[in-house]
């Protein structure tokens, strides 16, 4: 860079005082481009309040105690809601919890604490990361195989296929939230003459806890969501579910099938389970931040 | 107060006194169960593996490498090729890097380079976040009804001014690549930005101050500092960002068209794996399903030769200015 010549004369030096002259080239392209910045910033927000707008303006007309309570219409019916949905993504949703977050921690456990640095826990991190960006579709389809083949579409198939999902989310966040308790805690409790297990249940978990609970719930948020792998596990179903072995509903699902409908009264619909949807989720996320923040 | 400290002593029984013998037993038992967790997961990914490949051998065997190269899917000669949707998946996923590449990055230049006061660029990451947080199918529904009748009239002009072009080369139908690469863009906007974002924090506070010191502008330190030095944590953000891209489904399902076609125009229906995937299998019979299969299994090596990748670049970022894995 010539800028920054010393070599040069002395009276060129002069010209390169740290002066800023406002239309000399170098502020001008400066300026332009932060102003370039903040646009693409505001333009990259847009979307966001786009979706938010259509979700309160077209799913908000039509989110009453009708479509919270009663099950989905059939073709050229008017009215009808989504209540099986709602109970199927819920139940979805808590039996991926249930399978996740106990292998989740346990394996997180290791990770963080037992054996950090041993080729095993360098290839389950490795994995963990590399199923977080796993496309959930195929979560579905391992699903499937395993599962649906064997014994037919379920509310059980479409919670595994989250678990798998989930789970990922789950170590990775329990490990990050583990490695924060401070080694000299640890230490101390070892110095007391604790046993490893004891050290992890009475001094790692309630300390890391906080962290633990916003990975958990960022997963359900995540899963709550996710519709792809239900196509293959869950699939519909028109009716409340009454047992856990049969095909369920999910909301996602049902905004996808009434989506591509050609009926009105579905597409209103399809809006109004969005907005649901998307409290859920939201919920979920909100949760997190707030039992993130209270660690602090 | 005169307290003697060993008055409880004897009836604090949970610390005082080492370990009994059942506690011991307890401990390597929890270890065990520990271990046998973390395996889990890599067992996990090699059932995954096992699983979708054997279900795809019998379509394996039958097609052969045809299958990755034949363009036509036709249940009922059992003929089955899937190189439209190997296009798709990629040209989308590329047109989406693009768009959200751009945007993403951007983003966190203007969130981490002092552009606006640090609470409010916290509002702005929560508000970036939660377009992480909107569900797939939601996109999908705000794509139909939104993207695609914004995007009509510009493709309507596009396509009467500039048709001679081969992006713009077919009319928008309503479904096509253009609105679901858009969507699609907004969709791994989010992850660009946040892995940028790590980019730009890891690098120490000196080199920034340096820059300035050296009579930089804003954008000079920006672009000849900050940029170069984050180079590698920015190309994991997009690789992940493209992995993500490859593998989302439903939002590409409800906009792409699935039209089982190779095209370069921007408004031609298109179709990517994932998506067939998804509108084929609830209605496939069982040669189709293996069929399926098939395409899983390519879009398994897809997306973890990209995703292997994006993580490699990133631990490889964070060692080098961290100095440990």
């Amino acid at each position: 860079m010539s800028d920054i010549d010393l070599t040069s004369r002395p009276q060129d030096i002069q010209r390169l005082s740290l002066e800023r002259r406002p239309f000399e080239l170098r502020a001008l392209t400066s300026g332009i481009l932060t102003g370039l910045t903040w646009g693409i910033a505001i333009l990259g927000s847009i979307p966001l309040f786009s979706v938010i707008i259509m979700l309160v303006t077209q799913g908000g007309a039509r989110l009453d105690i009708e479509a919270l309570t009663s099950l989905p219409p059939a073709g050229f019916e008017m009215g009808g809601g989504f209540a099986n949905a709602i109970i199927g993504t819920l139940v979805m949703v808590a039996i991926a919890t249930a399978i996740s977050v106990p292998i989740g921690l346990l394996a997180a456990i290791y990770l963080a604490i037992l054996d950090p640095h041993s080729p095993l826990a360098g290839t389950a991190r490795f994995v963990a990361k590399t199923l977080t960006g796993f496309p959930s579709i195929l979560a579905g389809v391992f699903t499937y195989a395993v599962l649906v083949i064997n014994f037919g579409y379920s509310a059980v198939a479409g919670g595994v296929a989250l678990a798998v999902l989930m789970l990922p989310t789950v170590v990775l966040a329990a490990e990050e939230s583990m490695k924060q308790v401070p080694q000299k805690m640890t230490d101390a409790a070892f110095g007391m003459g604790c046993t490893r297990s004891q050290v992890i249940w009475k001094v790692v978990l309630p300390t890391g806890l906080p962290g633990i609970l916003t990975g958990i719930m960022l997963a359900v948020a995540g899963a709550a969501g996710e519709s792809a792998p239900l196509l293959f596990t869950a699939l519909f179903s028109n009716y409340f579910m009454s047992e856990l072995m049969e095909p369920t509903a999910s909301l996602s699902i049902l905004i996808y099938n009434f989506s591509a409908m050609p009926f009105d009264n579905q597409i209103e619909l399809a809006w109004a389970a969005s907005l649901v949807l998307v409290l859920i989720v939201l919920v979920f996320n909100i949760l997190a931040r707030l039992i993130g923040q209270s660690k602090v | 107060m005169a307290l003697n400290p060993f008055e409880h002593a004897d009836s604090a029984s949970s610390v005082s006194g080492p370990p009994s013998g059942s506690d011991y037993l307890a401990d390597s038992v929890f270890r065990i169960i520990a271990l046998s967790c973390a395996a889990l997961i890599i067992l996990l990914i090699l059932f995954i593996l096992w699983e979708i490949g054997g279900l795809a051998l019998p379509a394996m065997a039958q097609h052969g490498l045809s299958f990755v190269s034949g363009t036509t899917w036709n249940v009922g000669t059992q003929e089955f090729g899937v190189l439209p949707e190997i296009w798709g998946t990629l040209y989308s996923s590329f047109l989406a890097l693009i768009l959200g590449g751009t945007f993403g990055v951007a983003i966190a230049i203007f969130l981490t380079q002092d552009f606006i006061h640090a609470r409010l660029a916290a509002v702005f990451r929560t508000i970036v976040e939660l377009l992480a947080a909107i569900p797939s199918v939601v996109y999908g529904l705000w794509g139909i009804y939104v993207v695609i009748p914004m995007l009509r009239p510009v493709a309507e002009w596009l396509h009467s001014e500039l048709g001679f072009v081969p992006i713009f080369g077919t009319e928008l139908s309503g479904p096509g690549m253009a609105p679901a690469a858009l969507v699609l863009a907004i969709m791994i906007l989010p992850t660009v930005a946040a892995i940028t974002v790590d980019a730009f924090r890891r690098i120490p506070y000196k080199v920034k101050e340096a820059a300035y010191g050296m009579g930089t502008t804003r954008w000079e330190a920006i672009l000849k500092v900050m940029l170069p030095t984050a180079s590698s944590g920015i190309l994991a953000a997009l690789v992940l960002g493209f992995g993500r891209a490859l593998g989302e489904t439903m939002a590409l399902a409800m906009l792409i068209g699935n039209s089982n076609q190779i095209n370069l125009s921007l408004f031609a229906p298109a179709n990517t794996l994932a998506s067939l995937l998804a509108s084929s299998f609830p209605e496939a019979g069982q040669i189709e399903v293996q069929a399926l299969m098939y395409a899983a299994v390519v879009l398994l090596l897809i997306t973890l030769v990209v995703n292997v990748v994006g993580l490699g670049i990133q631990q490889y970022t964070v060692r080098k200015f961290e100095g440990k894995a």
